[in-house]
């Protein structure tokens, strides 16, 4: 067995690992849309990417939250809070039973992320907001010429909102090269298609012509994610994008690519049917509506 | 040396104390000529875009910076509100906003340059301190304790010259007591002070005896200061460039009602208006807040039956 099959073996192998870390967050937060509900198709959309990320792109740790060399992964669309809190919680930022706390009368765990659960870096809610923040920080980092990084993750229905162009304009125009922009591209924002409400391609050519870097990948793929975030920045002196294709309610096909599944609160029953079907049994009968909250 | 190269002197004083201050500016360089240059990195202008400013500011914050924000302070008050409320306020991030050329001080720009609901603006934001200052002596004795606060900031900039000889040095939340006798008690923040002191000198010629308080801070405000000037009143004028609704008007009567006291008031303000754009001579003169005009309004107001006042 030649040393480049030897590699190709370990890295399937660990594939398989984050595989297999990802369904156990998608279950988490499968459970998380019992007793009110959550952003589930939101949530399921970003989970490859966050646990990508925390496992094998940041340089952050559990017991480093306060190091100012720490990475930074700021939630921007903050609704798909559920695969973050089961990332942080599976990767040891806090203990996995509290994730039962979810919309507890005393709970910081509800719709969208709270400073006050470890591992969280800002809260958000508010579309548009942490690219702006990021700045700030990355700015931060070279005025004390920290080599670590500010990833901000975005929803592309959040790409509506103004300011987060002027935030790519500012970002290019200070030379950002710390700074990545992840784009969870599943197509849709909260009722629609994003190209048949507010239309974002050429999505990659707009980043450029911000004078960002921009790469393209498929968001549920871990090699192809491995070599987006391989080398970076993609180009000294410019802020990297990267845009990944990704699937709302991905892992689980009654929730797939669905308008009505954005937002979706299940009897137990239901999130059972849901679970089991993630791990791979039949399509689970559901009788609950998708809940309109915007 | 011009009033904004003193203003500067104490932006880059306080930056050589401190290493946490960095000033920020949307493009608004009129009175920070020299920073770009004097503070190097620490210098960050990122353009017309008020909401990436005060993000930007948040994560400054963060990462354990002063920011001194300043610009417009129309559009930095009102453009970038829901980012000052969410990233600033929320967060109760130590983020100083300066606002520049609020109020009346916007003079002919027009309405859309006229920040004159700011400070109701800013005080709904908890945590929020609000400052005011009358003068550009007062501003930069107050940068450096506003600086210092861990709390947001806004504070109403003015390059004025002193408008009126202080008596007590700034302090958070502590009013300035000018004149202390009972009769009318004038409330006012700002550079109108300096046309409050004027309309005192004129009522005191006229035998009417007036308690002057320069509030300096709006938030938190000096309720102790303002109860006193109350309490042995016969008028309380409560004087600013604002709408009526939610400054230094909305101030008193929630610490009237607090303190169960209800007396008669002359609220001098825009109302609901915006004020005629013009230079600032004629905006005060039309809009009566000169000297002479507050005087002759204060003495109408002690004329009238009082169920009209």
């Amino acid at each position: 067995m030649s040393a480049g099959t030897l590699t190709e073996t370990m890295r399937l192998l660990a594939d398989q690992e984050l595989i297999a870390l990802a369904r156990r967050v998608r279950e988490h937060c499968l459970r998380m849309t019992a007793g009110g509900g959550c952003f589930i198709g939101a949530a399921l959309s970003s989970v490859d990417l966050l646990v990508h990320l925390y496992s094998r792109v940041l340089d952050v740790a559990p017991d480093r939250l306060d190091d100012p060399q720490r990475d930074y992964l700021l939630l921007s669309k903050g609704h798909d809070v559920p695969a973050l809190y089961g990332t942080l919680a599976e990767l040891g930022y806090f203990e996995v039973e509290r994730l039962r706390e979810h919309l507890g009368p005393a709970s910081d765990l509800y719709w969208h992320p709270s400073r006050a659960v470890a591992g969280v870096e800002f809260h958000s809610g508010s579309l548009g907001h942490l690219l702006a923040v990021g700045i700030g920080i990355a700015l931060d980092i070279r005025l004390r010429g920290g080599k670590n990084r500010v990833f901000v993750l975005l929803g592309d229905g959040e790409l509506d909102e103004g300011s987060i162009w002027e935030a790519c304009l500012v970002a290019a125009a200070q030379r950002l090269d710390n700074l990545v922009a992840v784009v969870d591209r599943n197509g849709r924002q909260a009722n629609l298609r994003t190209e048949e409400l507010v239309p974002l391609e050429p999505l990659p050519a707009k980043f450029e012509a911000f004078g960002w870097a921009c790469r393209t990948v498929d968001g549920h793929s871990f090699p192809e994610l491995d070599d987006a975030f391989a080398l970076l920045p993609a180009a000294a002196g410019r802020p990297t994008a990267v845009v990944a294709r990704t699937l709302r309610g991905k892992g689980v096909p009654s929730l797939e690519d669905r308008g009505d599944r954005w937002f979706a609160s299940f009897t137990p029953v239901e999130v059972e049917a849901l679970v089991a079907e993630l791990h791979g049994a039949g399509p689970a009968a559901l009788a609950s509506e998708g809940r309109v909250v915007r | 040396m011009s009033a904004a190269a003193t203003y500067e002197q104490s932006l880059l004083a306080l930056a050589a104390q401190r290493d946490d201050v960095v000033v920020m500016t949307a493009e608004n360089r009129a009175h920070l000529r020299n920073l770009p240059e004097a503070l190097g990195p620490r210098f960050i202008d990122v353009g017309i875009c008020e909401q990436t400013l005060v993000g930007a500011a948040a994560g400054l914050a963060l990462r354990g910076r002063t920011p001194i924000v300043h610009a417009l302070a129309s559009f930095l008050t009102q453009r970038a509100f829901e980012f000052i409320r969410t990233d600033v306020g929320v967060a109760r991030l130590p983020v100083k906003l300066v606002g520049f050329v609020p109020g009346l001080l916007s003079e002919a720009n027009g309405p859309t340059h006229q920040a004159i609901d700011d400070v109701a603006l800013m005080r709904t934001i908890p945590g929020m301190q609000v400052f005011c200052p009358a003068d550009l002596d007062e501003l930069r004795q107050a940068l450096p304790a506003i600086v210092a606060s861990r709390a947001p900031a806004y504070l109403r900039y003015t390059a004025a010259p002193p408008a009126v000889e202080h008596t007590e040095r700034f302090a958070i939340g502590r009013a300035e007591v000018l004149a202390s006798d009972e009769g009318v008690s004038i409330l006012c923040y700002g550079p109108l002070l300096r046309e409050a002191e004027r309309a005192r000198q004129l009522l005191d010629a006229r035998g009417v005896p007036v308690r002057l308080v320069n509030l300096r801070t709006l938030e938190p405000v000096d309720e102790e200061a303002i109860v006193d000037a109350v309490r042995p009143a016969e008028l309380v004028v409560t004087l600013e460039d604002h709408y009526h609704r939610g400054g230094l008007h909305t101030i008193l009567a929630e610490i009237c009602l607090a303190h169960r006291l209800a007396p008669r008031v002359l609220a001098i303000d825009l109302g609901a208006s915006f004020f005629r754009p013009a230079l600032l001579p004629e905006v005060l003169e039309r809009e009566g807040f000169t000297g002479g005009r507050l005087a002759e309004r204060i003495l109408d107001a002690l004329c009238e039956p009082e169920a009209k006042a």
